[in-house]
């Protein structure tokens, strides 16, 4: 079985030392800029979310690239773009509705994370234990599943949102609620 | 079963391959009038800009990929369709015939009906075949004229600039890629390019185009006469329908398909391009010609020609362009919808900008300047069709806090999921 990277935002304290170790790492410059992780932040509430590429099964990214130069890693189910046969087109930038795949303007290349082969730094790196790297099954699978039927429930009995209305800057809550 | 796909591009291709996974024992014949291996036009610009080699384009990089795969491939053209006996006339004698077939013919140049169109120097920028003869012509220090800017013209601009050559823009539109941008973005982007030293015509249309002694003579409206060594004509694309007339296929814009991408006629379906297919966002059928929506249409199509039922959703309508470095994107309704707002964020000084549009609390459209990080979500806040709730404020607010409105709204991580 592959091995997820499970991400958990309450756990994250928004030091980016996932961002430095990817950027050090992947691109040899301690540059958060250059990272393939992000840490999202959410001033109003002091919360911060890590958030990457889920390496998706039917990637958007590798089903739109025009080339076959964003491939399948057999050995870790990571998605991977071969620099050298990326032309640089961007399709994939703005196939991926996870927004987790940037362009590279020094390179002229796309680039996203690719698991460091199977042993990410993001993951070692990171102090809280807000990114650990999994088994698949224990990487929120069932949480994205319950999240997704509660989603058609939802709008099959009318409620529209999963969006916050009335509570600030408060998260979502739902499958507490 | 035999599927017979007329078109080599990635519509062709993907559709090829998807019948090869799900239906292993059928015979796929890939019919293309191109003498390269299946190649993307994607890649031209990057071929002229000289990043990448002719092989560079090839969409599958191996040489024996359709051999291994048992997809045969026919350099042929297809001259006619009859869907009554199911044969294909082949333009070198042959005829081939077919169980089922997908149309991904895609599309072709449109030619402005201008007197000189036709002259020898007057080139397109479509195929493998219109990049070499850009490449021979377009030497440094030769006048260049391009007729267009939309997208294929804006796309081209960097290679033609880093060629040398003087390189002078007629756009028949009031703004640059009018179909991809308004004003704002427009001007901004003219301006760009500009300041790159490229000069750009808008409001204008060229009248005729003359041969004198061995030079090209573009004379456009406003007066304007320019002397030229090479034009290229990039004045939009077309679907390639014309021979499909009399075979009974119903033709709109493009071949008009239903959610599973079926023509009007049994056993014959059509993708990319050359397809009229459902808008995510109109929910209206329309043509795209873009490349994630020919990969989308080739597999739902081949999943059905294999005999399944898998209905088209819709695609979005988004591009991503460079211009002499500029990057720009625009997706779904970008231009807006009746009763909707927007918001909108500029720094001109910096050639940065980024335009929501909004139906209701739902993100319907967008466009961006200047921007390389993150610019995905916006597909995916518009695809989910997520209501924003208090995001949107924020959002009109701060537009750049789009990975942010995303996450709290749509993914299950974090405090939407509960972790434990």
């Amino acid at each position: 079985m592959y091995r997820a990277l499970r991400l958990e935002p309450e756990k994250c304290t928004g030091c980016l030392q996932c961002e430095m170790a990817c950027s050090y790492e992947n691109e040899g410059v301690f540059v958060p800029a250059k990272s393939r992780i992000k840490v999202f932040t959410f001033h109003h509430e002091g919360r911060f979310a890590p958030y990457t590429c889920t390496q998706c099964d039917e990637a958007w990214c590798m089903h739109a690239c025009p080339v076959e130069a964003i491939v399948l890693d057999e050995a870790t189910g990571a998605k991977l773009v071969h620099e050298e046969t990326c032309v640089g087109c961007k399709v994939c930038t703005i196939a991926c509705p996870f927004g987790t795949v940037n362009y590279n303007r020094d390179s002229g290349k796309v680039v996203k994370c690719d698991l460091c082969g199977g042993d990410p730094w993001c993951a070692k790196a990171c102090p809280t234990g807000a990114i650990t790297f999994v088994e698949e099954d224990a990487a929120g699978m069932d949480r994205m599943r319950a999240w997704a039927q509660q989603g058609i429930v939802g709008l099959a009995s009318g409620a529209k949102t999963n969006a916050p209305r009335d509570k600030g800057e408060t998260l979502p809550t739902y499958l507490e609620a | 079963m035999h599927h017979v796909i007329i078109g080599a591009g990635p519509a062709g291709v993907v559709a090829a391959e998807t019948l090869r996974k799900i239906d292993p024992g059928c015979r796929v014949t890939l019919v293309g009038d191109e003498p390269e291996p299946p190649y993307s036009r994607m890649a031209i610009p990057y071929l002229l800009v000289g990043n990448i080699a002719e092989p560079g384009s090839y969409l599958r990089k191996t040489t024996d990929h359709y051999a291994r795969k048992e997809i045969g491939v026919l350099q042929d053209r297809v001259v006619s369709v009859d869907t009554q006996s199911k044969v294909l006339t082949l333009e070198k004698g042959r005829t081939l015939s077919y169980d089922k077939l997908l149309l991904a013919c895609g599309s072709t140049p449109v030619r402005p009906p201008i007197a000189g169109i036709d002259l020898p120097g007057v080139v397109n920028c479509w195929t493998l075949d219109d990049a070499r003869a850009i490449i021979e012509r377009a030497k440094a220090g030769s006048d260049v004229v391009l007729v267009g800017a939309g997208f294929i013209g804006c796309i081209i601009l960097e290679a033609l600039a880093e060629r040398g050559v003087n390189l002078t823009v007629l756009e028949m539109g009031d703004r640059m890629v009018p179909r991809m941008m308004n004003h704002a973005a427009g001007d901004m982007l003219k301006r760009w390019c500009e300041s790159k030293g490229v000069t750009v015509h808008t409001d204008t249309r060229v009248e005729r185009i003359d041969d004198q002694g061995g030079r090209l003579v573009v004379s456009a409206s406003g007066g304007r006469t320019l002397p030229c060594d090479l034009v290229i004509s990039a004045a939009g694309v077309k679907p390639n329908t014309d021979f499909l007339a009399g075979s009974g296929i119903q033709i709109d814009q493009g071949v008009l398909v239903d959610d599973y991408l079926r023509t009007n006629l049994e056993d014959i379906y059509a993708a990319g391009d050359v397809a009229q297919g459902r808008d995510f966002s109109t929910g209206q059928f329309s043509v795209q010609a873009i490349q994630p929506t020919a990969a989308d249409h080739a597999r739902v199509a081949a999943v059905n020609m294999a005999g399944g039922s898998l209905r088209h959703i819709g695609s979005i309508n988004m591009n991503v362009l460079a211009t002499l470095g500029l990057i720009s994107t625009s997706f779904g309704l970008w231009d807006g919808v009746g009763g909707g707002d927007s918001v909108e964020l500029s720094d001109s000084k910096n050639f940065r900008y980024i335009q929501l549009q909004f139906d209701g609390e739902r993100l319907v459209g967008a466009t961006t300047l200047g921007m390389t990080d993150h610019v995905g979500v916006l597909r995916g806040l518009i695809q989910t069709r997520v209501e924003l709730g208090v995001w949107k404020e924020k959002l009109r607010k701060d537009p750049m806090r789009l990975m942010e409105a995303y996450l709290a709204t749509v993914q299950p991580i974090g405090y939407n999921a509960r972790v434990a």
